[in-house]
């Protein structure tokens, strides 16, 4: 699905990724845990391409293509998609507007023919069910005046309906109640296949109780330096990180 | 209070983007090569008198352009507004150009075939009736009005919807009646230019307990070079009416700027409603500034007796200056003035607009929505005034003025004036500025959606209160003008 080679990238002139490598598998789940400034987001918006950072090495080959020679839209129109950590509101224009352009933008740059108004109508409803949205958050400006929780639910409710290939999922957990977990989460899982695959980036053990990995990484200043089962989450939990970043510094 | 944008270090890569975006070039710059019966530059009583007498006027009317010319004479060109631009020689402008060609007015086959390719290429739906089926059009084409549709259906319900110049020979009555009785001669200096000059315009009457089955709609292009294009509107809606009446402006590409100092006065009796709504697109001049619309307008509503009420809606993106504040006094009890508008600013455009909600009756309510999108180097100001006379018990006015910014060397300023004499008033005012943010378009980038589709999509979501208010038909057309207006080539 996706192969990250040597990846360094900087924000402001200051180096985050020192030389990324990682692999994900098409049915695979992976996680990526690490303490606050090792570099998870920047990985997350660094394959996403938001410009802000820079890419000064490395490749990423995504589905047999150089993915860091596409735009943003590209990548997402390629089956690339980001639960944001913050998503932003956008007043004014209603979740089914923005929804059914991302949708045919999706289908127009695969050669696909519109979704028809049935169909997207008849997706909205299904989707929204699973993540317990109601109609009328649909019909209200993408994200405007939206708890925390209520954003974080909106996002895996488009990561449902775009359907990607690759989710990447932003510290999707942050900010959440354990009843706002276990219905996200519950999105998440039934998003996954054996065609497509999560990355988790996650702070916190608490999420892979309900989305179970089969690989976790720890990032620490910008690298891989621990890959493991998912037993790996337990230890950490345990231990914290120091046990594995103390040779690193 | 006075919002101005300020340089942020993160808006490099933004601005970027954004030049870009709004470096789009003006698509209704042709111009119409057809012969034009002009008269010479400059102004005086000879040329007032000329204007008056090609339109075979009755007397009084004659008159009253002397009247209105003499006192202009006395004016001083207003200074106090938030614009710059080098002073204006009145005498170097062309105050009357007519097509020379003056077509019949039976059949669409008469008129100049230039003419409606003209037309045709501003979409003006002249030809197209089977297309806006429920649209009347009275096409002003520089100073003569050239076609008038839908006269028919319109007699049967009493309805007079026809050129000035027509109103003044069919229902001289009527229109002396009401012709300067909201905005006088006297009013300002280009009121008072326009009632000397003007050459033509619309006239609406609605009967009466009749509600205007169709949409009215005008349009309005300058052709001519160096022609000024002082046209007039009056609607009378009487005593249960209703109309709603729509207005789009174009003009082509000039280097020079031309001036248009219009006039539309509104009367709303009682129980009545107006509806009136412009969608104004002239050439606002090219990247750097050059050229483009002077647009120095004078729109004054007049809730006459109770519940009357006028609503304005306006989607602004041309004009090298604008200049305009649609006003509404609100003189019966329980009338009610509303004010809708969108200003979008780019390059070198300047915009100062706004609104006067002028409260005389009792619970009288105004309401008003101004969003104003500045890009490039403009400079967008809302000017509005809200004043509640000592017997307006129970008057409530409610303004909100929201600004949007798209570069770091765009201003926008937020003016508002209230002048409150009764203590059973309630006026609430919000303003707020926010700017495109790079984070929103990356979001949008991140869904499949780019650049170019994610900037309209976030300025259409801002001006959606104001949009929702436009007749189906011109809502689409300003969602594309401001989608074209805001548009570039993005890599």
């Amino acid at each position: 699905m996706i192969k990250i080679s040597n990846l360094k990238a900087k924000i402001d002139n200051k180096e985050i990724l020192r030389g990324l490598n990682l692999e994900v598998k098409a049915g695979e789940v992976h996680a990526i845990m690490g303490p606050n400034g090792s570099g998870k987001s920047t990985l997350a918006n660094v394959l996403t391409g938001n410009e802000n950072y820079e890419v000064t090495e490395g490749e990423v080959i995504f589905n047999g293509k150089n993915l860091l020679n596409l735009n943003p839209e590209d990548r997402a129109r390629e089956g690339l998609f980001l639960g944001f950590q913050y998503p932003v509101e956008i007043p004014g224009v209603s979740n089914a507007t923005f929804l059914q352009t991302a949708i045919n933008e999706i289908r127009k740059y695969n050669n696909l023919p519109e979704i028809t108004p049935k169909e997207f109508l008849d997706r909205m409803k299904e989707k929204a069910k699973i993540v317990g949205m109601d109609s009328s958050l649909i019909s209200r400006a993408v994200n405007t005046g939206f708890s925390g929780g209520e954003k974080k639910k909106n996002e895996i409710f488009q990561l449902l309906m775009l359907n990607p290939k690759l989710a990447i999922l932003d510290e999707t957990d942050s900010g959440l109640d354990i009843d706002a977990l276990r219905i996200v989460s519950q999105g998440v899982n039934e998003f996954k296949n054996e065609n497509n695959a999560v990355i988790l980036v996650t702070h916190y053990q608490r999420l892979l109780d309900y989305i179970v990995p089969d690989f976790i990484h720890v990032l620490y200043q910008g690298k891989i330096i621990k890959s493991g089962g998912k037993d790996l989450a337990l230890e950490l939990e345990e231990k914290g990180y120091d046990w594995i970043t103390k040779g690193e510094k | 209070m006075e919002i101005t944008s300020e340089k942020s270090e993160k808006s490099l890569a933004d601005e970027n983007i954004i030049n870009e975006f709004t470096g789009s070039e003006y698509k209704w710059g042709f111009v119409t090569d057809i012969e034009s019966d002009d008269f010479p530059k400059g102004l005086n009583e000879d040329i007032v008198r000329k204007i008056s007498a090609i339109k075979n006027e009755p007397e009084w009317m004659t008159e009253y352009r002397i009247k209105a010319y003499k006192h202009w004479l006395t004016l001083k060109e207003p200074k106090w507004q938030n614009v710059k631009y080098p002073e204006i020689d009145f005498q170097d402008i062309r105050y009357y150009s007519a097509p020379k060609k003056q077509p019949k007015l039976d059949s669409l086959d008469q008129v100049d075939p230039e003419l409606l390719r003209t037309f045709e290429k501003l979409g003006i739906p002249i030809e197209e009736q089977k297309k806006f089926a429920n649209v009347a059009v009275d096409a002003v084409f520089d100073s003569v009005s050239v076609k008038t549709t839908f006269q028919e259906t319109l007699k049967e319900k009493g309805i007079i919807f026809s050129p000035l110049s027509e109103a003044l020979k069919e229902h001289p009555e009527l229109v002396k009646e009401y012709f300067g009785s909201v905005v006088p001669y006297t009013d300002n200096f280009y009121a008072s230019l326009n009632a000397a000059v003007f050459s033509e315009g619309s006239f609406v009457y609605i009967p009466q307990g009749v509600r205007c089955p169709m949409e009215l709609s005008t349009y309005f292009r300058i052709n001519a070079m160096d022609t000024g294009q002082f046209e007039r509107t009056l609607v009378i809606a009487d005593e249960g009416a209703y109309v709603s009446y729509l207005e789009g402006c174009t003009a082509p590409m000039r280097d020079n700027n031309q001036l248009h100092a219009a006039v539309v006065e509104l009367v709303a009796k009682k129980n009545a409603e107006i509806k009136y709504s412009t969608v104004q697109n002239w050439y606002p001049g090219d990247k750097d500034g050059k050229g483009g619309i002077y647009n120095f307008v004078t729109k004054r509503g007049l809730c006459a007796e109770d519940n009357a009420k006028i609503s304005w809606t306006q989607v602004e993106t041309g004009s090298a200056i604008t200049w305009k504040y649609p006003s509404t006094i609100l003189k019966g009890d329980n009338s009610i003035g509303e004010f809708y508008s969108v200003a979008v600013t780019n390059n070198y455009q300047q915009a100062d607009t706004g609104t006067k909600m002028i409260h005389l009756g009792k619970n009288t309510k105004s309401t008003i929505v101004s969003k104003g999108i500045s890009a490039g180097h403009s400079n967008n100001s809302y000017r509005g005034l809200v004043k509640i006379g000592k017997n307006a018990d129970g008057a409530r006015n409610y303004s909100q003025c929201d600004s949007m910014l798209m570069s770091d060397k765009c201003g926008a300023h937020t003016f508002p004036y209230l002048e409150i004499d009764n203590k059973n008033s309630t006026v609430e005012h919000e303003a707020t500025t926010s700017k495109v943010s790079e984070d929103q378009i990356f979001y949008l980038n991140q869904r499949g959606i780019a650049t170019e589709d994610a900037v309209n999509m976030i300025v259409n979501g801002f001006c959606k209160e104001v949009f929702k208010q436009l007749p189906m038909e011109f809502a689409v057309e300003a969602t594309k003008l401001l989608a074209l207006s805001l548009e570039g080539s993005v890599g």
